[in-house]
Parts: structure tokens; sequence; C-alpha cells
């Protein structure tokens, strides 16, 4: 199946990408995921959105799935 | 209800009063709360501050802010809400964001009003990056409002809210 991936802020810097799209195996995880496109442990405090909604590192993901990895927040 | 947001300059005082005559009922509203967040020339030690550029996440920026104010206007009993948010490159003085809420009374108002910017500043997909003459550096928090956030914290769970 294929996700897209959107990188935010300090995480777009360090991924030095702001967007990109993997394929996967069905039933994969967020934490799937990120092991394909990092060979480093999510930083603690990232934030993870599927489809636009928060969720957490063990969301199961369906194809078309469009997945963001962010820093905390800080707007307003 | 509305949620806009602006890569440029906004005059929030104008964004209320033209909102207000346009879709806010003459004569139902006893109260008007607004929040005007600015830009300081100084944050967390960094002076002297030229520019920050504002970060966000197209779609689900709007998207949750929405949602907030819907369970806002449902929970307070709140007429209307309109928030509008800058992204993009500002300066010192500019404003950030502006939060207006209308209801029959002050105390809902306040109460909604408050609900929704501390939502915005530690939910929303926003993210600053400050400028000085030394460099740039991504903002790692915001700034950590501990009355104001346990204010709002207690009033989200006695309306069920979270």
């Amino acid at each position: 199946m294929k996700i897209a991936i959107k990188y935010f802020a300090s995480m777009r810097d360090s991924m030095g990408k702001s967007d990109e799209s993997v394929d996967l195996d069905s039933n994969a995880t967020v934490e799937d995921l990120w092991g394909k496109v990092s060979e480093n442990s999510l930083p603690d405090n990232t934030l993870i959105a599927v489809n636009m909604e928060y969720t957490n590192i063990g969301h199961v993901l369906k194809d078309g799935d469009e997945v963001a990895f962010f820093p905390p927040v800080t707007g307003g | 209800m509305d949620v806009i947001i602006l890569d440029s300059e906004f005059d929030p005082w104008a964004s209320v009063a033209e909102y207000q005559n346009k879709h806010i009922p003459e004569g139902k509203h006893g109260a008007s709360v607004t929040f005007i967040g600015s830009m300081r020339d100084f944050n967390d030690g960094v002076n002297e501050l030229s520019t920050m550029y504002l970060d966000h996440y197209p779609g689900m920026t709007e998207k949750h802010i929405k949602d907030v104010c819907n369970d806002a206007l449902k929970k307070w009993d709140v007429i209307d809400a309109l928030v509008v948010h800058r992204v993009g490159y500002i300066k010192p003085n500019d404003s950030i964001v502006l939060v207006a809420v209308w209801s029959e009374h002050r105390a809902m108002a306040f109460d909604a009003c408050r609900f929704i910017i501390n939502d915005l500043k530690h939910r929303a997909p926003f993210w600053k990056k400050e400028a000085n003459k030394n460099g740039e550096r991504w903002v790692e928090g915001n700034t950590v409002d501990s009355t104001a956030d346990v204010h709002s914290l207690e009033v989200a769970k006695s309306k069920n809210v979270i």
C-alpha cells in the first residue's frame, strides 16, 4: 500500500525533505512506517497525525493514508 | 463561525468589527470577548528578534481549529466565534492571532475564548521560527500560562469537552 508522508518545522529540517511517498505491506503501523524512512528512533516528543487527525505510533495504516510527523506545536 | 489563515498583515479590530456587522444578529449578544496575540521582540531569553516565520499544516490546521470552535460553540452555548491566525513571515508588533467570541452573557464568552486560545496554543499545528542578528531557531515550546491552562482544563472537564 502507498502512504504519503509530510514533515513539518524542525522535523522537515532533520529529514531534509518536506514530503515523500512510501510503499508498505498491508496492516503496517506508523511505527513500521518510521522504521522504513529513518534509522533513528522517533524523537520522544514527536506528534503524529494520520489523515489530519492526531494519533499514536501504533496506529494501523490503510492504503492512501497521509501521515504527518512534527514537533510540539507553538502557535498563538 | 469562521477560521481564517492569513499570510499577510491584518488588523484584528477591523476583523472583529467586520465580522460582527456581517454575521452577529443585532440585539442578540450581550458579550463579546476577544484575545489578540502579538509578536514580541524578545522571547525565552532571546532579544532583538527581527522576524518570525510561522509554519503550519495546510488543511489540518484549519480543520483542527474549526473542530475546537464547534466544540466551544456547543458546550458554552456561544452565538458565534471567529479565529484569524497569521502564517509566513511576521515582524515584532504584528498581530499573530485573533480569537473573538460572542454570547448572551460574559461568563460563557470568557470561558469559550480561553478554551479556544489555549487549545490553539497547545494543539493546533503551527510552529514558530524566530530570527535575530545571531541566526534563527525553531521555538521548542509555548510560554506556559499556568493559571489560564489550569482554568481552561477545569472548565473543559466540567463541560465534558475533554
